[in-house]
């Protein structure tokens, strides 16, 4: 087996220097009722590289990759360009194979690119720090929902109406059983900046996500005002990084805390996983106490030199344990490497093109499908994601549409099940659709209406 | 003149009329390495002794401090906040964590004199 | 000196310096907000048009801030960023409880397939059919493997799984009526702190039970803490000190008999694969770790995945989005909670790691149910081989045999001025990463040492040497090569205090040299 090194008089020799019979004889706590005298015997036995080739290809033959059609899916995950030295940068040994940085020593490659994604990811926030990453924008918002309820020592949390449902779900599932009371308006568009009629003394946060889930974009500065006056923080949420670089930053808006997915840059969609959570937050310790995750920090080695250690770890479970922040115990490493290493190739000046690149190519497609007949444009204020209402079942024509080989969106059924927004289909575009693929898809759409 | 008290947590506690001040010792110090980070009571809260009150971090570590005394916090150390390392400089006295108003002096019998500390540490 | 005819010298002088190797290679590099500039860029786009943007005042009127390197600068700075990571691919990596094994670059191979990587989580099912077939499939071998009901694929990362199996416990609680009652969880003393920390988060309190004199649950510590409030039992087995619980069928009986139930953390389950099933000794629920039992790359701390498996007495209660095949065969995804009525809930945005599953897969078919058997039985025999070359050197946490890593205490180095954390700092300067130190809390100065079973004879014999080497270096008083490691690294130690004291977690202009 190709990769077991060991040899059957490899085995026989170390049995000997052990001082035991078989290898058997290693296993003998196992409850004798519970051992597997047969092995994993209904399993297939193992296979060549060729064989296991083949398998996984024919697997993938059934999908329909993004790459292969006009594509225009987004609601929480984004297909952008991935730079080619990304992706070869990312599988060298020493970034892939290597543990957590827990020895720092021999760990300073992963260090400092941790600290370059920190100093990023407060860039293009516009907030004072950055966490070394959680899972994914989800469960970032999930998290930052709890830190702001320990900052403020407070348990009522209002989310806006329009805020991606998995991650309304996934905050829901993660803060409930530590007595934290949601409260969400049925979802409207138009209908987020509501949510100010909501907060009093007992609120600890309120989360509205910008660019939200339809793609409307919102002024978060009558927000934070409304919530800093109450005691209340803002968690800005943000599904599409990329927006950042032409909207003004949560930051610069007043946000106290940003949960974002990061996927968009440097990560491909990978069917959902795994992506890459941004947490920031405003440079002030009694946030940096109650965040969530690891952060690497600077100092000196013995010798004087400048070198980087994770660091505040008090806050995390493996010293505190049931008295942590969370009980996270990872962040997305190989992702976090990815992104930085994309945003580095952009820069400032690459990053604003992208987005006004995006925007771009949204504002054409939404001209172009708003200009089919009994179509309606929902969302006048968007980035690169807009919502189309349209005369019949979003789903029926997403389905049909892809049959004609044009994947044209998710549907809000998708996101919020079948029965109050049916006729509502969620378009996003990106700098990846030429266009071209925007008039087909728009061809097609009128097609399929008339 | 105060009177110390210490307390097999390795807090001291200096009762000067009904208003005790408390830290930690010098050996709490020690054992704790380089203290990193203090988390003080807010004042006017009222603790009963026993509870949780403060937090002292070293890099590795993260302990409690409990109130010695019942009563109410009257005031903090919060130059502690921005240099946690005065605890590891001088643990006994600019190193203080909080004071409280003693609501019952009668508590005091069950805390410990310098000698018997002393004799306390020995043992461990 | 001799030339060639081109005056080219072709042999060095001889010299008495001496040689600090590799340090030619081990180029300076500054911090990429030093290295970059803020006008340039290494990627080229197509040209703006100079439409107008809808966004009027909510436009970005300031630059981020950020730097660009052209693409060879780029790769200049990570590649040269890389060469200060120890790696798998470069030598063993002994930490216990991580299993640091090889990654298979096949399973690389595999998850970079368009039809995989660049599949939308919301693109119609009847466009990724041989995704969820995928899904599918990797659950089949992880519940034969476990023997369990249902495995849930979405969490994260091994902490999420954990929360997964403590929030279905929850809900099947809920589900009786008794979760006002039953409040307590039983961690034992051993536990990752991922354990306590999850109860806590699930609101439960934690209830810890200490470890006996031989490295297991004590029993009658166990029996006494029982009672009509107990929620469940958090056990990791193969536990912490690399030891298998052999009471573990009687604790999942008597917690069962308390009407609670038994959550296995299964960070150790590279162990016993194909030897026993989970099923068999009682288990409700518990989490797997594709980066660590299969192979997927650990990428410098994550991302993980920890589907997590179930049994008939949770399987309902597990979270959405799951895998059903519909009424004409074809594979749907059930999101909406109201298809669900039993669910506890949603943990994350979309399916899950599916990149994680490509890999886990692949590595599973590498390997076959013989080649899985194969896997825990070399592992436990590496660590056993490892244990009995260095036992009379080190000094053992336990006596006997142990599972697929071995647990050592301080007692070998003591008097002789040097601590754990100097042992392991000195393996540094001999090519080697640190094993995992003081962990678990059980014993003084815990090393535990987990050599996998892709580590060869040959390497396993090179290690042990080292050792035990240092291991009489240290009681022969060559304190300095221990207290002053490592000298031979990029850095000498780093100093934590300064970084928590004061800390700096982001590139400042002002700071650069601080």
């Amino acid at each position: 087996m190709r990769y077991l090194p060991l040899l059957d008089e490899d085995r026989a020799h170390m049995l000997k220097t052990i001082g035991v019979d078989s290898v058997d004889d290693l296993f003998t706590d196992i409850p004798k009722c519970a051992r597997l005298e047969n092995g994993l015997d209904k399993l297939p036995e193992h296979a060549s590289e060729p064989c296991v080739e083949q398998h996984f290809s024919e697997l993938a033959a059934k999908n329909i990759n993004a790459g292969s059609v006009p594509f225009f899916c987004g609601a929480g995950a984004y297909r952008h360009h991935i730079p080619a030295s990304v992706d070869h940068l990312i599988q060298r040994s020493e970034f892939l194979t290597a543990y957590t940085p827990y020895q720092p020593e021999i760990a300073q490659g992963t260090l400092q690119t941790l600290f370059e994604f920190q100093t990023q990811v407060a860039q293009i926030t516009g907030m004072g720090i950055a966490n070394a990453s959680m899972y994914d924008g989800s469960t970032a918002c999930a998290e930052a929902v709890l830190m702001a309820a320990r900052i403020t020592r407070r348990s009522k949390c209002i989310l806006a109406p329009n805020l991606h449902p998995h991650y309304a779900q996934t905050t829901r599932t993660l803060t409930h059983t530590l007595g934290i009371g949601i409260e969400q308006a049925a979802t409207a568009i138009g209908a987020d900046t509501d949510v100010m009629q909501q907060i009093d003394d007992e609120t600890a946060c309120i989360v509205v996500q910008s660019p939200n889930v339809f793609g409307e974009v919102i002024d978060l500065r009558a927000l934070a005002d409304a919530a800093h006056a109450k005691g209340a923080l803002l968690i800005a949420v943000n599904t599409e990084i990329v927006s950042l670089g032409l909207l003004k930053s949560p930051g610069e808006m007043g946000a106290d805390i940003v949960a974002a997915e990061g996927q968009s840059i440097g990560n491909s969609l990978n069917f959902g996983g795994p992506y890459v959570g941004l947490l920031a937050c405003r440079d002030d310790k009694k946030f940096i106490r109650q965040a969530p995750g690891r952060f690497a920090g600077q100092t000196l080695d013995a010798a004087g030199k400048r070198g980087f250690v994770l660091t505040l770890s008090t806050r995390e479970q493996h010293i505190r344990r049931e008295k942590a922040t969370s009980n996270i115990c990872t962040n997305s490493g190989l992702c976090t490497l990815a992104f930085t290493i994309h945003m580095a190739l952009l820069g400032d000046v690459g990053f604003r093109h992208l987005a006004k690149l995006n925007h771009q190519k949204a504002c054409d497609l939404a001209d172009q499908l708003s200009a089919i007949d009994k179509v309606e444009l929902l969302t006048p204020m968007f980035f690169n994601e807009f919502t189309l209402r349209l005369p019949k079942s979003a789903h029926e024509v997403v389905e049909n549409l892809a049959k004609r080989g044009i994947l044209a969106g998710v549907p809000a059924s998708r996101l919020f099940g079948e029965g109050i927004m049916d006729d509502l289909l969620i378009v996003a575009a990106t700098e990846t659709n030429s266009d071209i693929q925007l008039s087909q898809f728009a061809t097609a759409l009128a097609e399929e209406l008339s | 003149m105060a009177d110390l008290y210490f307390t097999e947590e390795h807090e001291w506690v200096s009762v000067n009329g009904d208003t005790a001040i408390v830290g930690i010792t010098s050996y709490a110090t020690e054992q704790l390495g380089d203290i990193v980070f203090v988390e003080l009571p807010d004042i006017g809260k009222t603790v009963k002794a026993g509870d949780e009150t403060a937090v002292v971090e070293s890099v590795k570590s993260a302990s409690e401090l409990f109130a010695p005394l019942s009563g109410e916090i009257i005031s903090a150390n919060e130059a502690l906040e921005d240099a946690p390392e005065t605890v590891n400089e001088d643990p006994q006295d600019r190193g203080w964590f909080f004071s409280i108003k003693i609501a019952d002096k009668s508590e005091l019998a069950s805390l410990m004199d310098k000698e018997a500390y002393d004799s306390f540490v020995q043992g461990l | 000196m001799s030339m060639n005819a081109k005056g080219r010298p072709t042999k060095p002088e001889t010299s008495n310096i001496s040689p600090q190797f590799g340090s030619a290679l081990l180029q300076e590099e500054g911090l990429l907000h030093e290295v970059g500039h803020c006008d340039k860029t290494g990627v080229d786009m197509e040209k703006l048009s100079g439409r107008t943007s809808r966004l009027g005042y909510l436009e970005r009127s300031e630059a981020t801030g950020m730097v660009g390197l052209s693409e060879p600068e780029a790769l200049r700075h990570y590649v040269r960023l890389s060469g200060r990571n120890y790696a798998i691919d470069l030598g063993l990596y002994p930490l216990g409880s991580c299993t640091m094994k090889h990654n298979p670059r096949l399973n690389e191979k595999l998850a970079r397939i368009p039809g995989f990587a660049d599949i939308h989580p919301l693109q119609p099912t009847s466009t990724v059919q041989g995704a969820l077939q995928l899904m599918e499939e990797l659950s089949h071998w992880l519940l034969e493997i476990t023997g369990m009901q249902t495995v849930a694929l979405s969490p994260k990362a091994g902490a999420h799984g954990e929360m997964c199996g403590m929030l279905s416990i929850r809900e099947a609680i809920l589900a009786k009526g008794e979760l006002e009652q039953r409040r307590r969880v039983l961690v034992p003393q051993s536990a990752h702190g991922t354990n306590p920390a999850t109860a806590a988060a699930c609101g439960f309190e934690i209830d810890e039970i200490p470890a006996n004199a031989e490295g297991r649950v004590d029993w009658d510590v166990f029996c006494s803490r029982l009672g009509p409030d107990v929620a469940a039992i958090m056990l990791t087995n193969p536990n912490t000190c690399g030891l298998f619980e052999p009471d573990i069928r009687k604790i999942a009986d008597l917690i069962h008999e308390h009407g609670g139930y038994f959550y296995c953390d299964g960070a150790n389950l590279n162990a016993i694969m194909g030897k026993c099933r989970v099923n068999d000794l009682g288990v409700d629920a518990m989490h797997i770790n594709l980066h660590k039992t299969f192979s997927t790359p650990h990428g410098g701390g994550g991302p993980g995945a920890g589907p997590t498996v179930l049994s008939s007495r949770l399987a309902d209660f597990a979270p959405v989005p799951f895998v059903k095949t519909g009424k004409t065969g074809k594979l749907q995804l059930v999101e909406q909670l109201n298809d669900a009525p039993d669910s506890f809930g949603r943990m994350c945005a979309f399916h899950g790691q599916m990149g994680m599953f490509v890999r886990a897969l692949a590595y599973m078919m590498s390997h076959g149910g013989d080649g899985l058997r194969q896997v825990s039985e070399d592992a436990v025999l590496n660590a056993n081989y490892l244990l009995a070359r260095i036992k009379d050197h080190l000094s053992p946490a336990f006596s006997g045999t142990c599972m697929h890593e071995a647990l050592f205490d301080d007692e070998f180095l003591k008097g002789s001025g040097v601590t754990t954390l100097d042992f392991a700092k000195a393996l540094i300067d001999e090519g080697y990463h640190p094993m995992t130190m003081y962990f678990p809390l059980v014993v003084h100065g815990a090393l535990l040492i987990e050599p996998t079973e892709t580590e060869s004879l040959q390497s396993l014999d090179a290690f042990a040497d080292t050792l035990c080497e240092l291991a009489n270096a240290a009681k022969s008083g060559d304190q300095e090569r221990f207290t002053q490691a490592p000298v031979k690294a990029p850095l000498r130690r780093l100093d934590e205090t300064k970084a928590a004291r004061h800390p700096v977690l982001r590139f400042q202009e002002n700071l650069q040299n601080t």
